[in-house]
């Protein structure tokens, strides 16, 4: 990767991209090989909101490279509680580590702190903004099941808050993917979102819809999202609308064999279990993926090119 | 042809100034929003007028403002253009028009503009400065992407 820091999926190019998938493949395929890379280096973990599985799939992948991490710990425990700002803890953590991860509540909050810092920032989720970690492991999976050429994907659940879709979105954009978006519509794509896919000019692919089935057996890849109940103002709603988005065998019938059938996960009950132990499933190897991919960030970021010689 | 060689009735009730600025053509109702951007509020002891909702050419209705001892940077007209997109700059040394501009619009405007999402990492208590991109129609948060395309005005940091 050419930048210095992983802020959204929109900063990267189909060639970062490729970058990021190639090297996750490498360390996947031979993980001993790079077991000794980052010895002494250490991982600044900045959680400003708990995530247990992201942040020990960066731990695990930075330990995995031999390095080690420094945890900011909870926010309770911090002097954030005390009222620092953002700006002023990630320029105090940056004395400790040679790289930083940050997870935080608000927006903008990783492009914000990537400016008071001149060590890699990895943004692990802003807000309701962006997750670019998740989707180079989405891509990873997809390409690992489906490959990312002429692929058509569709994308399914609450599309309006969830980031790791829109980041998603932004990256199948830069290959030409078709996606068909499905949801609700109280629920769809942000117009924001919309309009930046169509700027990106991959909008002529883009489509939008409130039902599976007519586009189901056209699709390589299903990725389903979790719909929030606390989305809905009463319960009713939610129940009316979430049962719709559920995948279970009968779903499935009018799929292609070759459907590969993902998720970010957690799910609650959108995919149901029956569909865990067929072909379609990949979601559990999606969450495995994290480590490998985030190696390879990590190690890409780190090295900062020096290797390229 | 400077504003003040074709005088009529209603630009006559704003005075002449000797140095200074007179922004025309102001789209009418935000002539007050032009003086915020600017940061004259008056309390550095400027002499301003101004004139609202007079008929125009131009426009139906329009706004102007003249500010007396004090010349507009070009960051500053780059600013109005967000709200006033057809305003004209003269800039007045010794009651004559010297310089004439046509505002024209930055890429980027900061620390102008609040952003309005509660969300955002600019509304909290970060020394950063709000930044956003000027979009052909709107206006567009760097730091969490949010776009405006009406009420601008109402965003102006004071
Ligand atoms: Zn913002």
């Amino acid at each position: 990767m050419r930048h210095d820091h992983l802020i959204t999926s929109k900063q990267l190019s189909r060639d970062d991209v490729e970058a990021v998938l190639d090297r996750a493949a490498e360390i996947d395929a031979d993980p001993a090989a790079v077991a000794d890379r980052h010895a002494g280096r250490l991982l600044g973990l900045l959680f400003f909101e708990p995530s247990t599985r992201t942040k020990m799939s960066f731990e695990t992948a930075m330990k995995r490279l031999g390095g080690d991490v420094v945890d900011m710990g909870s926010v309770e425990s911090s002097s954030v509680k005390k009222g620092e700002t953002l700006a002023d803890t990630v320029r105090v953590i940056e004395g400790y580590a040679d790289a930083l991860v940050l997870r935080h509540p608000r927006q903008g909050a990783a492009t914000m702190a990537s400016e008071f810092v001149d060590v890699p920032l990895l943004n692990a989720g802003d807000g309701a903004g962006h997750h670019p970690t998740q989707t180079l492991l989405d891509l990873y999976t997809i390409r690992q099941n489906a490959g990312l050429e002429d692929l058509t994907i569709g994308i399914m659940g609450d599309l309006k808050y969830g980031r790791t879709v829109h980041s998603l979105a932004y990256a199948l954009a830069n290959f030409d993917a078709h996606q068909h978006f499905i949801s609700p519509e109280s629920l769809q794509l942000p117009r924001e979102v919309v309009f930046d896919l169509h700027q990106q000019g991959g909008g002529g692919q883009i489509r939008e819809h409130d039902s599976l089935s007519e586009v189901l057996p056209s699709l390589d890849v299903l990725y389903v999202t979790r719909i929030q109940r606390e989305r809905f103002p009463d319960e009713s709603e939610y129940q009316k609308v979430a049962g719709e988005y559920r995948i279970d065998t009968e779903t499935l019938e009018t799929a292609s064999d070759d459907l590969t059938v993902m998720h970010p996960l957690p799910r609650v009950d959108e995919i149901a279990p029956e569909i865990d132990d067929t072909d379609y499933a990949a979601y559990f190897e999606q969450a495995h993926n994290g480590v490998p991919v985030r190696m390879a960030i990590l190690d890409l970021l780190l090295e900062g090119g020096e290797n390229d010689e | 042809m400077s504003e003040e060689s074709t005088p009529d009735d209603h630009e006559l009730r704003v005075s002449k100034i000797r140095d200074g600025t007179v922004i025309d053509h102001v789209r009418g109702g935000q002539a007050l929003n032009v003086l915020a951007i600017v940061g004259i509020d008056g309390s550095e002891g400027e002499e301003v007028s101004v004139g609202m909702n007079v008929p125009s050419d131009r426009l139906a209705r329009k706004d102007i403002v003249k500010v007396e001892g004090r010349e507009l940077s070009q960051d500053e007209v780059d600013v109005l253009s967000l709200i006033a997109p057809d305003a004209t700059i003269n800039i007045v040394r010794e009651f004559e028009v010297e310089e004439k501009h046509r505002v024209e619009p930055p890429e980027t405007v900061e620390g102008v503009l609040s952003c309005p999402n509660p969300g955002c990492i600019t509304t909290g208590d970060e020394p950063v400065d709000s930044r956003f991109e000027v979009l052909e129609d709107g206006v567009r948060c760097d730091f969490c992407g949010t776009i405006v395309r009406e009420g601008i005005a109402d965003l102006i940091e004071t």
